[in-house]
Formats: C-alpha cells, structure tokens, sequence
C-alpha cells in the first residue's frame, strides 16, 4: 500500500516497523501498588488536615493535655516501628531464598501489628469510657476519624499479612509471592510513616498545647 | 405539524416582546453603587475577552470554509505542524489578555471587597462625614429571614428597608442551613451560615422596591425564601420605623424561639422590641437559657470554664 | 437502635413497604416502564440464549476492548435517566408561575436536580471517559491489554454498581435533596433525616473505589506499556490527555473518598465534622470537596480535548500543530487545576487577597487553554478538511466551548462572580462547557471510533441529525439561562413568581426537546447503522486514513491486538507506516500470553452492592454479613493463581489469515 500524501518527512525505508520476538511489557505491580500508596497518603492528608482545622474546637469538651496518655503511646509506637524493622528481617530473609526464616519474621510483625492494634483499642475504650468518644467535639471527631483510619489500615495489614503466610507456606516464595511480600512491605512501611506524622502533629503537639 | 409551528410562531413573537419590553436585567442595570460597580465590571471583562473570542470563532469558520476538502484551490501542507512565531503569538495573547483581566481583578476584588467599609455612595459622592452606616443584622432562618436594627431597636422578618445614600452593613448569620443572602438590585451576595458571621457593606441609591432571596439551596422551603428590600427617602424610612414599631409585637426569647421553627412562605413580621443581646446569642448558638455560647468554649477543660456551664451544653445536645 | 434486642430492626433498619413511593403516579410510572423494558430485555435474551454468551464473553471478560465497550453502554443507559431528570426540570420550570405550583412539588424535584447532577458527572460523563480511555489507550500504545486487566474489569462493575444504587433510589425510597455536592448541615442527620443522602454516598464512594482504581491502572499502563520507540514526547495527544487525566483521578478522587467517610461519620456516628455545634466547620466540607470536585471536571474535559486533537489533524489530512505546546498546554492544565479550588465559593467571605488569588490562577488556566484552541485552529490551516460527522462535532466544539470558556473567566473575577454565582448564569456557563465540551467530544470518538469497535461506520445521516438537533437545541436551552442569571434569577428553584421570566424558561424548555429528539437520532443511528451494516463496512481498519496505532490493527481487533508489537519512530506512528508502505507481517508467529477472564470482579462489586444497600437502611446484621463477605471474596481471589494462558501460534495466525483474506 503506498501511501498517496507520503512526504519526506514521515519516509524512511530503513526503519523496522515490528517487534519480531515475544514481546513482553515490564510488570507495573510495584508502580501500581505505589500509586495506591500514594492515593492513600492523600486520604490522610485530608483527614491532617481536617485535624489541622479542628484541633482546637473543643466545644468546652477535653483537650489532648487533658487526655493522651503519652506513655501508653509511645510503647505503641515501639511497636509499630519494631515491626518494621521486622519486616526488614523478612525482606533479607525472604532475599536469602530462605522461606521458614521469611515467615517467621511476618509472623513476629504480625504480633507486634497485633499489639499495636490491641492498645490502641484499649487507649479508644477508655477514652469513649470517660466520656470522650467521637461525639463529644470536632476536636475528639477529628482526633479518632485520624488515629482510627491508622488502626483501620494496620488491621488490614494484619489480615492482608496472614493471608500472605498461608500463601507463602502453601505456594512458597513464588515470583508472584515475592511481588506481595514487597507490596506489603510498603504498604507496612508506609503506615509507620503514617504514625511517626500523627505522634508528632497529635500526641505530642496535643500534649504541648 | 401545523400545530407545532403556531407555537412555535407565538413563541417567537412573545420572545421578541420579551425583549424589548422586559428589559429588567437586573443584574446589568442595579440601584446601588456596589452593584452598578460590578456590573461595570461584567461589561468590561466581556469586552476584554471578546478581543480573543471573536476571532476565534471568526478563525474556526473561516478555516472550516476555505479548507474544506473539496475547495482544492486551498494550499494543502500536509506535513506543517510547527512555526515558531506562530506559537510565539498563540501563548503571548491569552497571556496579554490575562495579564490585564488580572490587573482588572485584583484591584475590584479589593475595591468591591463585602467587607471594605464603603467610602463613596455614588459615583463622585464620597460618604459624607460624620454619617455612620445603618447597621443590619441578617439571620437567615429555616426559611425566613430576620433582620434586626440595633440602632432603633427594631426587627423585621422577610422585609427589609434602608434610606437611600446612607451606607449599610450587614452582619449575617444562620441558625441552621447555609443560605446566601442576596439582593441583586443592591449589591452581590454573601453566604449566610451558622454560628459563623459574614458581612457586607453596600448602598441603595434610588427608590423602589427590590427583590432580595436566599441564593444557596438550602432545603424543602428554599423556594419561598424571599423577601422585599425598600429603597426608601429619609422621610420615608422613618415612617417605615414607626409602622414597624406601632404594628411589630415583641421579640422576646419565647416569641423567637417560636419563630425559629422550620416554616415557609412566612407573612411580613415586624418587631418593636427585641430581646437585648439576641443576634449576638443566635450567632453564638446560645439563645437557650444555659447553653455555653461559642465565643466562651474555644478553650477546653485546661482552660477557665466553669464546669457545670459545660455540662449544662452537653445535656442541650 | 433501640435499648432492647429487635431482630427485625437488625435484619430490616429502616426499611419497611412504606419506602416504595406507590402513592407517585410519576414514579409508579416510571417504574412501570422500566420493569416492563428490563422483563422484555430479560426475556429476549433468555429465548436467544444469550445469557452464557454475555457472561462468558462480557461480564467477566478482562478484555479492555470488551470492558470499554461496556462502559459506554452504562453511561449511553445512564443518560438516559439523567435526560429524564434534566426534562421533567425544564417542564416544572416552564410551567410553575404564579398560582400554577407546576407538577413537581419541591420535595421531588430537589431529588429531580441532585439526581440530575450526579447522574450526569458520576454516571455518564465518567463512564463515557473512562469507556473512551479503555478502548483506545492499548491500542495507540500498541500494548496486548492494560496493566492490571482484573482490577480494569473490577472498576468496570463498581461503577456500575454505585449506577445500580442511585437506579434503586427511585423505586425504593428516596434520593438525596441536597444539590450534587451535597453540603452539610443540610446533609447532616438533623435536617436530612432520611436515606437519601446515604444513597448518595454509598453510590459514589462504591464508583469512586472504581475510578480511583481505574486511575491507577491507566497510569501504569501509559507508563510501562509502550510500544517500543514509543517516547513521552511520541505518544499520542489522546493518551497524553488520558495520562493526566487518571494522574489527576489518582490525586483528586481519595479527597472525595475521605471527605464523604466524614460525612457519613457524621451521619451514622453522630461525630462532628460539619456540624453547626460542638465545633464542626462545614466550610470545610466546601473546601474538601471542591478540592476534589475541580480537578473533576478537568478529568472529564482533558481527554476530549485529546479526542478533539486526534480528530482535527486526522480529518484535517495533516500533523497535529504544535504537538509539544498541545503537551505542555496539557500538563499546565492538570497542576493548575488544583490551585482554584476556592473559585466555587468566593461568596464565603475568604477575604479580597485569597479570592483574588484564586481567581487569577483560574484565569490563567485560559491561557494554556486557548493555546490548545489555537493549534486545532492551525491544524486546520492549509488541511483538506473532510467533514465527516466526528469533524462536525470539533468545530461545534470549538465554537461553543470559547463561549463557555468566556462566561469562565467572567465567573473567575471574584466581584463578578458575587451577583453571578450560583445564578441560572452559573448553570448555563458549566453547561456551556460540560455539553460543548465533554458531550460533543464523547459524541465525536463514537462517531470516530465506531467503525473500530464493530468494523463498520456510523451512518452519517443519522449521525448529522444527531449533531444538528444537538447544537440548535443546546444554544436554545441554554442561552436563556444565560439571559436569565442577568435577571437575578437564582438556581434550584422550582416556583417563580415573575411572570416575565416564563418565557425565557419556555424558550428553555423547547431547546431541551431538541436535544431530546438528538438523542433519539443518536440511539436510531445505531439501529440503522446495524441495518447497512454491509454496505458501512471498513475492511481496511483503517476507515478515516487515520495517523495513529490503533488504526494499523483490524476493525475489530483480535483480542489480543497485534500480532506483533508495533515499534514507533514519530508521532504519528501509523500514518509513518503507511508512507514507508509497511504491511502487516503474514508469518512467523508466536504464541501470545494473555490473562483469564475472572468472575470475581462482578462478584465482590456485587457484594459491595449488597452492602451499600444494608448500610443505606441501616440493616446491621446484613450489614455485617456482607462486609464479611466481602472481605473473604477477595482473600479467596488472592488464592487463585493460575490468572493467564497462551494463546498458541497457530490460532494467531489463523485469525490473523481470517483477517487478511477478509481484506483482500
């Protein structure tokens, strides 16, 4: 087929015009996954700020100096960032080929997400407790939508995590596997981020004001 | 088919004598100098674009004409994708253009500012020294609105009056809802929103009355919530006040709280004594007896509130 | 909830045989016809046996071209309801003058607007968009499929499933009555005790699950799945805009997502987020949502604009001008359409310096603007311009959006704007843009790409009716509102009492049945086109003499695409091909990996459906069930390995052969 307004400037008869071989494109699931990340960071923006907004509406109700308990939220944050670290371990673990060592480092970043989860519950429990739950003003609303979409988030990593252990024991660490241990991971790590903001903008400035 | 084109004939002519005969855009041909100052503004921003727009379309067409396929006596430069000055002008025009609309906004932004205290009622009349504006508090209510006048003790519901050529400000809230208040003889709109105040200044500079209304949704009565704004003489505003004061009753806490519940269409009301400090009280949610008012909770228990006042909110809730 | 353990109340909430408005004739009606429509529909492809073919073949299918498709048909369907929307408003509003109250009392036609609304953004507009992007993006980029094909068909059926939600409000209860952006405190609890709100926000935030992730995956594509030689700067203008367009998606849409989880907060947990008291601030519910809700309607007009510049150099016979200025203009538009947010509301108060700072960089978005108007403008210098239905639909474009665009940037100077805003001028300027903007530009790319899709054209008679009844009747219905936010007449009202407005409103009314008769030219032009199929049939696939990759392939193509993956060296990559005489290749080939059709996307948005619905009514325990449900579909879906296939050489190149002996 020749071309009716071919011009110079499109002509060139050396070009190769096919891929010949199989053609295969780049796997995008980290991009993917990171994109999502970032998605996300962007839901907590939204909830920073809203906290940003209210942090000081009180309505006459407690503030942070009257209620966190920063003791109890540091050993959280030991926690949560201990099981980082851990998932670090599974990393290199899981880059060693060596899969009883990689389950047994998610496994221990399970508990500890586990104990996290389980003293925020606690630090919820007897806030609502002494009569400051979600309800009583902007200030507690925004502080629990903020500190709560954290713990929602961790708990889906702990279900997403031992999902992971059961796939990793059953189909060991495949090509695909070793994709989701690596999504996980930066969802993990991301969610640390995510806290080390909301210690610094909520607990301890709370505590300061 | 015969039925369809009389309509459409008497269409068409009810619409030409619509335009001749209704010229009532008010919008473009207002009574108060803010807003004859924004619909100056209107004009100028549409000529301005129009120097782009125009040719614009002109172009499309043109081109659209000339190089239609079949006219083959039209140059055809199939591989012509790229001319340096050509772009050169297609960035720099809009950007000129830009350049003066911005100008032409910041300084009209700040010149028709709602919150600027006015410093002219007219165009070459500055305000008159010593004349203080008349003070209006607005509540937009659900779906009614208040105006209260502090100086003479007076309030009125869906009607509104002011002297000509004296300044106003509005002060304005909300008991509920978010309203925009709005009188487009006067001046542009401002939200109305509760326990939040909003202001505006403005002046009505000819006689008449004029439509004023709520210009954001605001739920089921949203359509009946209107009212009628009076451009009134000295003479004639006076005599306004005393109507208000002979026929109004008084606005006591209970008579308010009565008028606070959700109605539509509400009749004229006026009001010759009001209770003091209630705008004051609407704006900080604390027109019941014991509630803490919102101005007093910005602090929390670390601060000096009385902790019983809180509790006695907590229980309003 | 009450003190003591009601298992009905568990079981049922809030619903009850009272929430089926059978005492509306209107509705009763409209339900009458749509369960007569859906039994027929039901029963014709039952007796055609069709129902393993759809679901074999459609809705499981991860095929973008098939997901594509089925997008356009939500949105085609969609439409339909939101023009019945837009129709009964223009009949009330022509009619309730005076002493008449019309026929819509305000509490159903304030359901009328904000259903119209959302509708029209959420459910048509997108749908279209994210339709158009599925189709054509792999093919200009000579890719096999999308990145995540699975997630692509799961984005397809949440957003059909938030579709079905705001479908279910009209039959069972009600819609919300707050305008499509739905402010508190009007949303709040207090003064919309009912499920309407709740509709509106399970229907959008199950869609916007759907289009965030839709988002994602475009992005990925765009970047890892270029043809070879495919560089930034030789993409087509098309993919450029839909590359923007789903960054702008991955950036906007997760601030939708939290704001309307405070909303709802509000709501079911009675926090106070947005409430009058106890501190709530619902100003800044308008600035959150507005943060999402301005780059909103850049991801509906970017990747028209797209469309239009594929559509302008093609029929124009020439290059795109200014290709890089197009690209640059593109990227200008995308970042700056977060910093203008604060222009939907400068009547809050925010001060002269912060309006007026808003109100130039709006300003500014023009200029990038007009420079991609100008260089369709040079694409059409020196062309041969074939006037074929899609090229008629880019000129209107191009003369109806500089309207829009103008009366634009007269709402973006903040005085103005104070005796504009939310005034019949305010609707007829986002109209301006939306219909001559998106609508033309979605109507230009079926016209454009229909002979793609099914190998044969569009017939253009119906097709120029279509326009014809479109443009007339969109300058009638529009003008007036025009004419009338001048007026002082403001939005959302269903009653005046100015009898000299009527007939700016009849005048209205009338432009509105043209348009109506334009849609109905528009589904007929299917029906007829499907008729002459034969004799509108393009063999070539490449029907238009077009310039870029999804031309080189056949009409339609194999599922798979190409057969080998194109390499690119210019812009215009097919059009390259065509001057240097190049052929499909005829042998040599190698299996092709593809991935599997999956059910499970279809299922967990249907659950997600489910839950939607029991969280609208407060049904807890249902409520419950399907979240757990929900979460073990999906855990059960990771568990499926086994996702992709080849498909083996020999059956490449016996559709390959098929093809080509077609041609010849």
């Amino acid at each position: 087929m020749s071309h009716p307004t071919a011009t110079a400037a499109t002509k060139n008869g050396d070009l190769e015009f096919f891929v010949r071989g199989d053609h295969h494109a780049p796997n995008g699931t980290l991009l993917g996954f990171w994109l999502y990340l970032m998605s996300d960071c962007l839901i907590f923006a939204a909830l920073f700020a809203t906290y940003g907004v209210l942090s000081q509406s009180f309505a006459g109700g407690p503030t942070g100096a009257d209620l966190f308990d920063l003791p109890l939220v540091a050993i959280n944050t030991a926690f949560l960032l201990l099981s980082s670290i851990t998932y670090g371990f599974a990393l290199l673990q899981m880059q060693q080929n060596k899969l009883q060592g990689t389950l047994l480092w998610l496994a221990l970043t399970g508990v500890l997400g586990t104990a996290f989860l389980s003293v925020e519950l606690y630090e919820f429990y007897h806030l609502i407790h002494q009569g400051a739950g979600p309800q009583r003003s902007a200030f507690l609303t925004a502080f629990f939508a903020l500190v709560g979409t954290h713990g929602l988030h961790v708990t889906i990593g702990v279900i997403w995590l031992v999902t992971l252990l059961l796939q990793l024991s059953k189909h060991g660490l495949t090509l695909t596997n070793r994709r989701r241990v690596f999504c996980l991971s930066m969802f993990w790590h991301f969610l640390d981020v995510i806290w080390i903001g909301v210690f610094t903008f909520v607990y301890l400035m709370g505590s300061m004001s | 088919m015969t039925v369809f084109k009389t309509l459409i004939k008497s269409l068409a002519a009810t619409a030409g004598v619509a335009m001749i005969s209704g010229c009532d855009w008010v919008v473009m041909s207002p009574s108060g100098d803010i807003a004859a100052q924004q619909a100056d503004l209107i004009i100028w921003a549409t000529v301005l674009m129009l120097i782009i727009v125009v040719p614009v379309i002109a172009l499309t067409l043109l081109f659209a004409w000339r190089y239609r396929a079949s006219n083959k006596k039209a140059t055809y430069q199939p591989d012509w994708d790229h001319s340096t000055h050509l772009e050169l002008v297609i960035w720099a025009a809009p950007l000129a253009i830009i350049i003066a609309l911005g100008a032409m906004t910041w300084v009209s932004t700040h010149q028709l500012d709602p919150y600027r205290p006015l410093d002219r009622v007219d165009e070459g009349k500055p305000v008159p020294a010593g004349v203080e504006p008349l003070i209006v508090e607005v509540v937009a209510m659900d779906w009614k609105w208040l105006f209260f006048y502090p100086e003479y003790d007076v309030a009125a519901v869906n009607e509104l009056a002011a002297p000509l050529d004296r300044p106003i400000k509005f002060k304005i809230t909300a008991t509920t809802m978010m309203n925009s208040f709005f009188i487009p003889a006067l001046a542009g709109q401002i939200y109305a929103m509760g326990g939040m105040e909003t202001q505006l200044h403005a002046v009505i500079n000819e006689e008449g009355v004029y439509d004023g209304f709520s210009a954001n949704y605001s739920g089921a009565g949203f359509n009946g919530m209107r009212f009628k704004f009076h451009g009134k003489t000295d003479e004639g505003f006076a005599q306004w006040l005393d109507t208000v004061k002979s026929q109004g009753t008084e606005l006591s806490r209970t008579a308010y709280k009565e008028l606070e519940k959700p109605s539509q269409y509400d009749p004229v009301r006026y009001f010759n004594t009001v209770m003091p400090g209630l705008y004051d009280a609407i704006l900080n949610r604390c027109v019941d007896p014991g509630t803490l008012c919102m101005k007093d909770m910005m602090g929390g228990h670390s601060g000096h509130q009385d902790h019983s006042q809180h509790e006695a909110d907590h229980h309003a809730h | 909830m009450s003190d003591t353990f009601d298992l009905g109340k568990m079981i049922f909430g809030r619903l009850s045989l009272e929430a089926i408005p059978y005492h509306d004739p209107i509705i009763v009606a409209t339900f009458a016809m749509v369960a007569i429509g859906g039994v027929a529909l039901l029963v014709a492809v039952t007796r055609a046996k069709l129902w393993g073919y759809l679901w074999t073949e459609w809705f499981t299918s991860i095929d973008h071209k098939r997901i594509g498709v089925m997008y356009m048909i939500l949105g085609i369907v969609m439409m339909l309801r939101g023009f019945a929307d837009a129709i009964m408003m223009r009949i009330q509003q022509a009619i309730a003058f005076g002493d008449s109250m019309g026929y819509l009392p305000p509490d159903h036609y304030d359901q009328i607007f904000t259903a119209h609304g959302v509708i029209m953004i959420f459910f048509v507009a997108m749908p279209f968009v994210v339709g158009i992007m599925n189709y054509i993006v792999p093919l200009q980029i000579g890719a096999r499929d999308v990145a995540f094909p699975f997630l692509n068909n799961f984005s397809f059926w949440m957003t059909a499933s938030g579709a079905i939600l705001v479908m279910m409000s009209l039959f069972v209860g009600e819609f919300a009555k707050s305008g499509w952006l739905a402010y508190p405190p009007l949303t709040g609890i207090l003064q919309s005790p009912g499920v309407g709100v709740d509709y509106y926000i399970w229907a959008l935030q199950i869609a916007g699950v759907g289009t965030l992730l839709s988002g994602v995956n475009f992005v990925v594509t765009i970047v890892k799945m270029r043809a070879p030689g495919m560089s930034m700067m030789k993409m087509p203008v098309f993919t450029w805009t839909a590359l923007c367009t789903n960054v702008l998606i991955v950036a906007a849409f997760p601030v939708l997502t939290a704001v309307l989880a405070m909303l709802s907060m509000d709501r079911y947990l009675d926090t106070n987020f947005f409430t009058n008291d106890l501190g709530g601030n619902a100003m800044m519910y308008v600035n959150l949502i507005w943060i999402w809700g301005h780059p909103e309607v850049y991801i509906l007009i970017l990747p028209l604009f797209g469309v239009f510049s594929e559509i302008v150099a093609t029929y124009s016979g020439k290059r795109l001008f200014g290709y890089s200025s197009m690209v640059y203009a593109t990227v200008v538009i995308t970042i700056l359409s977060y910093l203008v947010w604060l222009h939907h509301f400068f009547t809050m108060g925010s001060g002269a310096t912060v309006n007026s700072f808003f109100g130039i960089t709006t300003m500014i978005i023009s200029i990038p603007t007009g420079a991609k108007v100008f260089n369709w403008l040079f694409t059409m210098y020196r062309g041969r311009i074939k006037f074929d239905v899609p090229m008629l639909w880019t000129v209107g474009f191009m003369v109806t959006f500089v309207i829009g665009g103008m009366t634009g940037v007269l709402l973006a100077v903040p005085s103005a704007d104070f005796v504009l805003h939310n005034s019949l001028f305010l609707i007829a300027h986002f109209h301006n843009v939306i219909i001559g903007g998106v609508v033309f530009g979605v109507f230009a790319a079926i016209a454009y790409w229909y002979p793609k899709v099914t190998g044969y054209k569009l017939d253009p008679f119906w097709g120029k009716m279509t326009f014809w009844f479109w443009i007339i009747g969109f300058y009638l219905a529009f003008m007036p509102l025009y004419v009338l936010g001048l007026m002082g007449v403001t939005r959302r009202m269903s009653h005046f009492d100015d009898p000299s407005l009527q007939i700016w409103f009849q005048i209205a009314l009338v432009g509105a049945v043209l348009v109506g008769i334009g849609i109905i030219c528009f589904l007929l032009q299917f029906y007829f086109s499907y008729r002459k199929r034969d004799q509108l049939r393009d063999e070539t696939g490449d029907p238009w003499d077009g310039r870029t990759l999804e031309w080189s392939t056949t009409s339609p193509p194999p599922q798979y695409n190409f057969a080998f993956t194109p390499r690119v060296h210019d812009n215009d990559a097919w059009w390259q091909m065509k001057a240097n005489g190049v052929k499909r290749p005829q042998d040599g080939f190698l299996p092709i990996h593809m991935p599997k059709n999956t059910a499970a996307g279809m299922v967990i948005a249907g659950i997600s459906t489910v839950l939607g619905f029991t969280l609208i009514w407060h049904m807890w325990l249902p409520a419950a069930l399907s979240l757990v449900a929900l979460i073990l579909a999906t855990i059960v879906h990771t568990f499926n390995y086994d996702r992709d296939y080849h498909i083996p050489a020999d059956e490449v190149a016996r559709i390959e052969t098929q093809a080509s002996e077609v041609k010849a």
